[in-house]
Parts: C-alpha cells; sequence; structure tokens
C-alpha cells in the first residue's frame, strides 16, 4: 500500500484505549447473551434512528451540507501542519498555552503536571473522547488526583467502574433501574428512597454535582472544534454541565486530537448543521460553547490545550484510510449498524466502537497491534454507515482495505483454512473452463443432502454456516452446462 | 438488442433457475441474449475478505470475457455482483497497480446492469403482466438487497416490478432495510452476530404471513433461505427474475418446504 511520506520522522502508533483485547467475533458471541443489553440498544438505536432521519430528511440541502462538511475535512487534512500552526500562535497570542503530545502517555503526564502546578486533587470534567482514549482519568487517579465525570451518563458509568459502549449515549447499555441500583450503592448522600423515575435519577445527579462544581479550581474537557484563524474551541453538549465545568473553574484544560480543526469560524455555518442532526437527531443542540485564550474577570484565567496526536498521524498516512480521521463523533454509524446493534459496544474493545471504531482503531494503532486486526472483519459491509455519515467516510471500503492490510500482514505464516479455500477459489473462478470443471462435481453435493434435499451439517469454517442455516442440495446442473446444451455447444 | 449475460458464479453453480428466467424474460422482450464463456466470477468474496492479490485475476477474468464479445449491454441477476463490477473492479486493478486493467474495468462495468435496473431504465419495463404476461398468484414480501440498495441506488425498481405481476399480492416487510446478515465470508467470519441478524429478519419475514420472500441477490436468498429452511418455516424464497418469467401457461412452482426443485419454463 503506498504511503505518503508526511515529512514526519517517527510515526508512533496510537496508545491507550484503542485496543480489543480479546477477537471480536468472541467478544460479540458472549455480549450477545445479554438479553437485556440487545432490547436496550434495539430500543436506543431505533429511537435515536428514527429522530436523526426526521431531521436530516426535512432540510433540502442535506447532501450538500454532507458535501461541504467533507469537503472541508479533506482540506483540513492536506494543510493539517499549517493550520495547526496558526491555531497554536493565535491560541497563545490570546493568552493560552499549547501543549504538544505524541501518544496518551505524553498526554497524560503533561495534564498531571498542569493539574499538579494548581495544588489540587480533585478535577471535574466535561464529556470527552479523547480523555477516555488516553485513559487519563485512571492515569489521574493512579497519581492521587480524582477526575468527576459531570455528564449523566459517563457519570453513570464512572459510579458503576464501569466503561462506556456509546460514544454518544455511553451507558445506552444500562436501563433506569440498574442506574438506580448504581447510584444508591455508589453516589455520596444519596435518599435511600430514590426510585427508577428518570426525573428523580437526574435530580439526585443534579445534587451531587452541583457540589463539584462549586467547588472545582481545575476543569479538564474535549473540544469539538478548534477554529485555526483564531485559536477558538467550542464544545457542544446538551445538559449544561459543560457550560458549567467551563466557565466556573480557574483553570480549562483541554484536550483536542489534531484533526479537530476547522479553519475558520464561518466553518460552524455547516458542522452545527451536520452534528446535532447526525448525532442526537435535533435540530441544535442545548448547549453550545464558544470560547478563545482568557478573557480577564471572566472565566477561567488559565487555559491549555493539548494538541493529541496518539496515532492520528499513522492514520493520515494511509491515503485510502485517512478520511477516518474526519470523524465528528456524532455516532450516527454506530446508531445503523445491525451489528453494534446486536453485539453493543464493549465487544469493539477500544474507546471507539461501531463502524468507525473498527476502521479508526486499526488505522491509529496499525492493524497488527493486539487483537485490532480482527476489528475491520466486524461488518457484513450492508453500507447503512456510509449513507448515514455526516462528512461522508466510506466506511465500507476502508473497512475492506484494512482486511487487505491484516491479510497481507499474515501472508508467509501458517495458511488458515479460509486462505487455503480462497487461493484455490481463486484459481477456479479465474478462468470459465476451470469453474465449468469444478461445477460439474457439484452434483456429488446432492449425495451430502438428506432426503428433504438440504445439506444440514457442514465441516471447518463452513460450520459456522451451518449453525443456523440450511444449503439446498447444488442442482443436477449448472446453467452453463444448459446453456451450453440448449446452444448445441460441446 | 443483444444482451450478454453475466450469470454469476452462485447462480451459475447453484441456482441455474434465476439465469433460465433471466433469459427467459429478455428474450420474450424480442433481444438476443449472449453468455460469453469464459465468465466465471465477480471476485467480490476475494475483496471482501481483503484478499486483493487473489482477486486480481478473477477481475481480470471477468474484463477479457465481457470484452471478447461484442453486445450492446450486459446484465446480471444480482446487484451485489453488478456493484463489484462497476466499483470494486477498477479498484482492484488500480491497487494492483495496472492502469491498463483499471481502464478496461471501468469500461466494462459502464455497459453492465443489475437485471431491474436493465428492464426499467433501458428495456422500459413498466408493466410486466402486459409486458412479460407475468403471472405469480401467491403472496410475496420482498427483501431489498443491500448493495443493490445503497451502492446501486434501485430504489423502487425491483419492488415496482413485482407490483406490476398479475395475481401477485406484495405484503411489506418490516425492516426491510436491515441487513440479513450475510456478507459473504462474514456468515462465517463473524457466525453468531450473523446468525442474530438473520433470526430477526426470518422473524420479520415470517410476520408478514407471505408465503414467498423475493429479492434481487441469491447470494442473500441463499442465506435467508437457509435460515427459514431451518426453521421450518415453509416460506420459500424466490429471485425476482423467476417470478418475472412465470406466466399462466407455465407457471413457476413455489418450493415446498422441503424445497423441491423448481421447473422454469424458458419461452
Amino acid at each position: 500500500m503506498s504511503r505518503t511520506a508526511l515529512g514526519m520522522p517517527g510515526l508512533r502508533p496510537g496508545s491507550g484505549n484503542l485496543f480489543a483485547e480479546e477477537k471480536f467475533p468472541s467478544a460479540a458471541r458472549r455480549e450477545l447473551g445479554n438479553a437485556q443489553l440487545r432490547r436496550n440498544l434495539k430500543h436506543a438505536t431505533s429511537t435515536i434512528r428514527t429522530k436523526r432521519l426526521n431531521v436530516t430528511g426535512e432540510l433540502p440541502d442535506w447532501e450538500e451540507l454532507r458535501e461541504a462538511g467533507s469537503a472541508l475535512k479533506t482540506s483540513v487534512m492536506a494543510r493539517l501542519p499549517e493550520l495547526l500552526e496558526a491555531f497554536e500562535a493565535n491560541v497563545t497570542a490570546r493568552g493560552g498555552t499549547v501543549h504538544w503530545a505524541r501518544d496518551a502517555d505524553e498526554a497524560n503526564r503533561i495534564i498531571h503536571g498542569l493539574v499538579k502546578a494548581e495544588g489540587v486533587d480533585e478535577v471535574v470534567k466535561v464529556k470527552s473522547m479523547a480523555t477516555q482514549e488516553i485513559g487519563m482519568n485512571e492515569y489521574l487517579e493512579e497519581h492521587g488526583i480524582a477526575a468527576y465525570e459531570t455528564d449523566l451518563a459517563e457519570l453513570i458509568v464512572q459510579l458503576d467502574h464501569d466503561k462506556p459502549s456509546h460514544i454518544l449515549v455511553p451507558a445506552i447499555h444500562k436501563n433506569r433501574t440498574e442506574v438506580r441500583d448504581i447510584f444508591l450503592k455508589e453516589m455520596p448522600g444519596v435518599d435511600p428512597g430514590l426510585t427508577d423515575e428518570p426525573r428523580r435519577l437526574a435530580m439526585a445527579a443534579r445534587a451531587h454535582l452541583r457540589a463539584k462544581f462549586l467547588t472545582a479550581k481545575v476543569a479538564i474537557s474535549g473540544a469539538n472544534f478548534g477554529i485555526a484563524d483564531s485559536g477558538a474551541l467550542s464544545v457542544v453538549e446538551s445538559e449544561g454541565n459543560g457550560r458549567m465545568c467551563l466557565t466556573l473553574p480557574g483553570t480549562l484544560i483541554t484536550v483536542m486530537g489534531i484533526e479537530k480543526l476547522l479553519p475558520s469560524f464561518s466553518d460552524l455555518e455547516v458542522f452545527l448543521q451536520l452534528l446535532p442532526r447526525s448525532s442526537t437527531g435535533e435540530r441544535m443542540n442545548p448547549y453550545t460553547s464558544l470560547w478563545t485564550g482568557v478573557t480577564e474577570g471572566d472565566g477561567p484565567q488559565k487555559f491549555h490545550v493539548i494538541l493529541l496526536d496518539n496515532g492520528r498521524t499513522n492514520a493520515l498516512a494511509d491515503e485510502m484510510g485517512r478520511s477516518a480521521l474526519h470523524c465528528i463523533r456524532c455516532s450516527a454509524c454506530i446508531n445503523v449498524c445491525p451489528v453494534y446493534e446486536r453485539a453493543g459496544g464493549h465487544a469493539y474493545g477500544s474507546t471507539y466502537p461501531g463502524p468507525i471504531g473498527a476502521i479508526l482503531s486499526p488505522l491509529m494503532t496499525g492493524v497488527e497491534a493486539e487483537e485490532n486486526g480482527s476489528l475491520p472483519y466486524a461488518s457484513s459491509l450492508c453500507g447503512a454507515c456510509y449513507d448515514a455519515c455526516p462528512v461522508k467516510i466510506n466506511i465500507p471500503d476502508i473497512l475492506v482495505h484494512l482486511r487487505g492490510k491484516d491479510v497481507d500482514a499474515h501472508r508467509g505464516g501458517l495458511p488458515s483454512q479460509l486462505d487455503v479455500g480462497l487461493k484455490a477459489a481463486s484459481w477456479a473462478l479465474s478462468d470459465g473452463r476451470r469453474l465449468g470443471a469444478v461445477e460439474k462435481l457439484l452434483p456429488l453435493g446432492r449425495a451430502a443432502a438428506g432426503k428433504d434435499k438440504k445439506i444440514k451439517k457442514l465441516p471447518g469454517i463452513a460450520a459456522g454456516w451451518t449453525q443456523s442455516r440450511d444449503i439446498p442440495a447444488p442442482p443436477s446442473q449448472s446453467f452453463r452446462d444448459w446453456w451450453a446444451k440448449e446452444h448445441k455447444e460441446s | 438488442m443483444k444482451i450478454a449475460l453475466f450469470a454469476t458464479c452462485i447462480v451459475d453453480g447453484m441456482y441455474p433457475r434465476a439465469a433460465q428466467a433471466t433469459v427467459a424474460v429478455l428474450e420474450r422482450l424480442g433481444h438476443e441474449v449472449v453468455f460469453p464463456k469464459g465468465q466465471a466470477c465477480c471476485g467480490q468474496m476475494h475483496v471482501n475478505s481483503g484478499y486483493f492479490k487473489e482477486a486480481v485475476p478473477v477481475v481480470a477474468n471477468h474484463v477479457r470475457a465481457f470484452e471478447s464479445e461484442d453486445y450492446d449491454v450486459a446484465v446480471a441477476p444480482s446487484g451485489s455482483c453488478v456493484a463489484s463490477v462497476k466499483h470494486q473492479h477498477p479498484m482492484v486493478a488500480r491497487r494492483a497497480g495496472d492502469a491498463g486493467l483499471e481502464e478496461r474495468a471501468t469500461a466494462v462495468g459502464k455497459k453492465t446492469y443489475e437485471l431491474s435496473e436493465l428492464l426499467v431504465d433501458v428495456l422500459g419495463v413498466t408493466n410486466p403482466a402486459e409486458q412479460l404476461g407475468s403471472y405469480f398468484p401467491h403472496t410475496v414480501t420482498y427483501h431489498p438487497s443491500c448493495h443493490g440498495m445503497r451502492l446501486l441506488k434501485l430504489g423502487d425498481r425491483q419492488a415496482g416490478l413485482l407490483r406490476g405481476v398479475k395475481g401477485l399480492e406484495l405484503l411489506d416487510l418490516p425492516e426491510a432495510d436491515q441487513c440479513c446478515g450475510f456478507g459473504g465470508t462474514f456468515s462465517v467470519k463473524n457466525a453468531y452476530v450473523s446468525s442474530a441478524m438473520l433470526a430477526d429478519k426470518a422473524a420479520n419475514i415470517r410476520s408478514t404471513g407471505a408465503s414467498v420472500c423475493a429479492g434481487g441477490d441469491y447470494s442473500c436468498l441463499m442465506h435467508i433461505g437457509g435460515g427459514l429452511s431451518r426453521q421450518g418455516s415453509g416460506v420459500a424464497t424466490l429471485h425476482l427474475a423467476e417470478i418475472l418469467a412465470s406466466t399462466e401457461a407455465a407457471p413457476v412452482a413455489v418450493p415446498g418446504p422441503a424445497g423441491q426443485p423448481v421447473k422454469v419454463v424458458v419461452k
């Protein structure tokens, strides 16, 4: 595969929570056994799906918006070094400090240093994929600093010592009774009479979080967008917890993936339409916060932004795969994916589940890393993700491209059953006469069928097929033979 | 019009009746059908499984076979294989660094149509009952296969043709746009997720009460039919071409739950 030289010495693979620790098929098989999980997922994803279709369908220029989003991101990737430097200069000029982190560990060390310098042992957090990806909460905890999630669903997951299973609705795998039980067990000072009524649950979380907002000295956020020509940053959210974190504490630390840049403020016009409609299925999200550097007497007086690579330049160097970096984390692809709907987010191992995770994780870490080589196969290639993606990432094509990389990485080793079968099939299927000869043998398969003309059990990897499906007995002659007889050919 | 038939490997070997029915329908409209002998497979199984190197000779063979014959358009009774010919073949050639093959594959792809696309867009079939004598007195539900729906954007073409068949009652399939879970080698590599998807598809099909599930791709129909058969549902699967080829004089038999072979009368 061709690699574009970016002039960056020593690309390093992404680290942190980007890895499947178990091959997808076996992880998915286990998760499939969880009937509650499947019910929750089916209900939640189909609800969001319908909402999204309603609000994207009502815009006459939705397809043009997708085109614009795709074109803008393509140009950002082509100009990334230049835009990053402009962003750094503008943040600095407006009183912020820019840090560069090549991987998860560097980012965590920088963050820890900044928090320690403020002399505090707790911070509040805005929901952020980048900090999940680098495992920041765990790192800070090991160093004696408690990081409190303030997004309701992230709070639920954190209190339960669990992992998010969806990038937009991290607790999609929990229902309200489970949430009540978690609050009763883990939330300090909670009313022991708490019910599972959603309003009561939200009130309990609100009371718990309010104390944190008012005492925290440091907040940590991610960013949905960074504007290169002004150094502005933006976070979009639904609950207002983000606005609290971004405005109340004296110090704000923002962790932003380097692909989050947009050239200028006017580009938000496109993305602030694409993002809420694709993610929550709303015309507009309730809170859009924008800030630029520091302003005396208003908001945080110390502002740091950490520009995170963590394998993004690896993805950028892959000509076929680089458009995965266009992702704006809306989760539309996840909500339409039939594989995600059944396997759930945890089966993907990485912070990024679903179709986008199945390409993004191996692109960032390399397809050889741990079990990430199994992720590109976690798709029937139905194409629903590509249709749903607001920035038109051709996920099915990239999945197939990464399968090619995985197959090539294993060439020369001990061949699998599939290797042997597909090599033989390549020989037979690249010549009409050879295929014709093989087809003459097909009627022998009729012997394998029972009286009912069905084959019910096959050996080896084909047993995966017959676990739930029959195969009809082959016909007595192929079409090719029938045609030859009809047309008096030999 | 001279029409080259690409039978596709799965129909050629396992479901010849779909290709026979395609020939019958096209000849009934007064067109000449030719069968380029060198043809074998589109290579999609190799491409989608990541075996690009092994896909190259399969793609090259298809291009060779469909260049060597003189015809106006090519047709296949499969949205998935046509999508592969149109979209994957040039990409496989490009990846292999073969610009010549890429150009030739693109030219072949441009002349290749999925059956309903050819019938509706090129041959002007708007009323199968009148124009083809299509007659099929059964309740039918229809599964739109993913690649026809999303890669070829077939829209209502296949369902529209079914609605125009005399005697046929088309019943809406709930969650019709959901994948059946086949996905080629996905069905064995991720057999459990695939089976879970199939279970939902089969349940939706059975909920319609139709006696037949129709579709435009025998790969998906083999998968869906395999599940319906294992469940002992009694619901049969048939290709759109077989239903269009069925007439009052020579009605196509609906395969029973025991999967008895079907006889298609050609011409």
